[in-house]
């Protein structure tokens, strides 16, 4: 599970990109960061390590890859749901190509709570690098939205 | 990058020191403007603002960590990312000025931000075409980060400058004194052009022209008036290690730990 958001596991987010086992029986997880930053990184990859000890694999490895960049456009329709119902706006689809689109008009992010569009972002950047801080002017209640990148 | 289509020559073998150089310049740049962005937490001036800040500090870091650690491997001297941010001196970093700058008052932070940012992201766009595929691989990732770093200081630089005359008056300042470290962020030396002609590094004159656009832009939609031009300091630049008087002492905080404990684990 995410340490974070403990309602998606590594599958869920995209995080694990592969995972190997050879003649010898070493498992090889290969995992690539969500943001370069992520604080939670660490912790993830001993945790990975750790559940498949816990199953009785005796050798693992844990290596980390950045291409192809991690995307949220990965994140299952079903973790979406569940992202929801755990209070988070699930992302919307990241954009692709265009250099920038400063101040562009983000298409309103839907209140996880009371399901209105009459919603506004307060900032960018929320509790964790993955997420963004809104307000929801329906039901009067902050939420975090998961940030599609 | 390098090369016209149907060009027949190949590009030019990077020396690993210009792909080592190339390397420092970029992690550098990020490494000491995430150390600077970081001295906010706790300071910034709502509690959004604070998260916000560390936030791009970490993303900043995170990008300095993948860059430092590849020219690390590049080097092939046994230097990890570690050994490369905290047991250099200062005459062997290779950051711009502009980040080294001290952070002022929330506008010198946010025009200092705003203007690395759009540097970032056309840098990190070029660079996503690079010869050198991990290198490709790192700015495809920083890109999509340094995107919403853009969007967070563009928007702050929009509503200080057309906000009310004290705040206008502050960006105002701030822009007309950082802007001289600006041209430095263009001026190719020797190592710009051989990274260039390798592949693996961009056209500085393209940056400088896509750079330019968009600030100009957004300093006219914020109500701001641009600086003049200024020349580029004659003689050594930061980036061959010549830096402002700012930057030992930002050193000497963040490397004071690890070098008293060499070796630490936590």
């Amino acid at each position: 599970m995410d340490p974070e958001v403990p309602v998606l596991s590594v599958c869920d987010l995209g995080i694990v990109r592969n995972v190997e086992i050879d003649a010898a029986g070493t498992v090889t997880v290969t995992v690539t960061p969500t943001y370069s930053g992520c604080p939670a990184i660490l912790v993830i990859e001993q945790d990975i390590a750790d559940a498949i000890i816990a199953a009785g694999i005796p050798s693992v490895q844990v290596q980390t890859t950045f291409s192809p960049p991690w995307t949220t456009d990965w994140i299952a329709p079903d973790a979406r749901a569940r992202l929801k119902a755990y209070g988070i706006a699930p992302p919307g689809r990241a954009e692709s190509g265009g250099l920038v689109q400063l101040m562009r008009a983000r298409p309103a992010v839907q209140c996880p709570y009371c399901d209105s569009h009459d919603t506004e972002i307060r900032s960018e950047f929320g509790t964790t690098a993955c997420k963004s801080l809104c307000w929801c002017r329906s039901c009067r209640q902050p939420f975090e939205e998961f940030k599609a990148i | 990058m390098s090369g016209s289509k149907g060009s027949v020559t190949p590009p030019v073998a990077p020396s690993p020191n210009v792909l080592f150089e190339t390397l420092l310049r970029l992690g550098d740049d990020r490494l000491v403007l995430g150390h600077r962005v970081s001295q906010w937490c706790g300071h910034g001036p709502i509690l959004e603002e604070d998260i916000a800040l560390a936030n791009v500090a970490l993303d900043l870091v995170g990008q300095a960590t993948m860059l430092l650690h590849l020219a690390g491997e590049v080097e092939g001297a046994g230097r990890d990312e570690d050994a490369l941010a905290y047991f250099r001196d200062e005459i062997h970093f290779r950051n711009c000025l502009l980040v080294e700058q001290p952070n002022g008052d929330f506008g010198t932070t946010i025009v200092r931000q705003f203007l690395f940012d759009v540097y970032s992201v056309v840098q990190c766009d070029a660079l996503t075409h690079s010869t050198h595929p991990e290198l490709a691989a790192i700015a495809a990732k920083s890109l999509k980060e340094v995107k919403y770093h853009l969007r967070h200081s563009g928007d702050w630089l929009l509503k200080l400058g057309d906000g009310t005359s004290e705040s206008h008056d502050r960006v105002q300042r701030a822009l007309n004194s950082l802007w001289r470290f600006t041209p430095e962020l263009f001026a190719a030396d020797d190592i710009d052009r051989a990274a260039f002609a390798a592949g693996i590094g961009p056209d500085l004159a393209a940056l400088q022209s896509q750079w330019s656009s968009i600030v100009r832009d957004v300093v006219a939609r914020a109500t701001l008036t641009m600086p003049p031009d200024v020349p580029i300091r004659a003689g050594r630049t930061a980036r061959q290690g010549a830096h402002s008087e700012h930057l030992g002492h930002m050193l000497a905080e963040m490397q004071i730990v690890a070098r008293s404990h060499p070796g630490a684990k936590w």
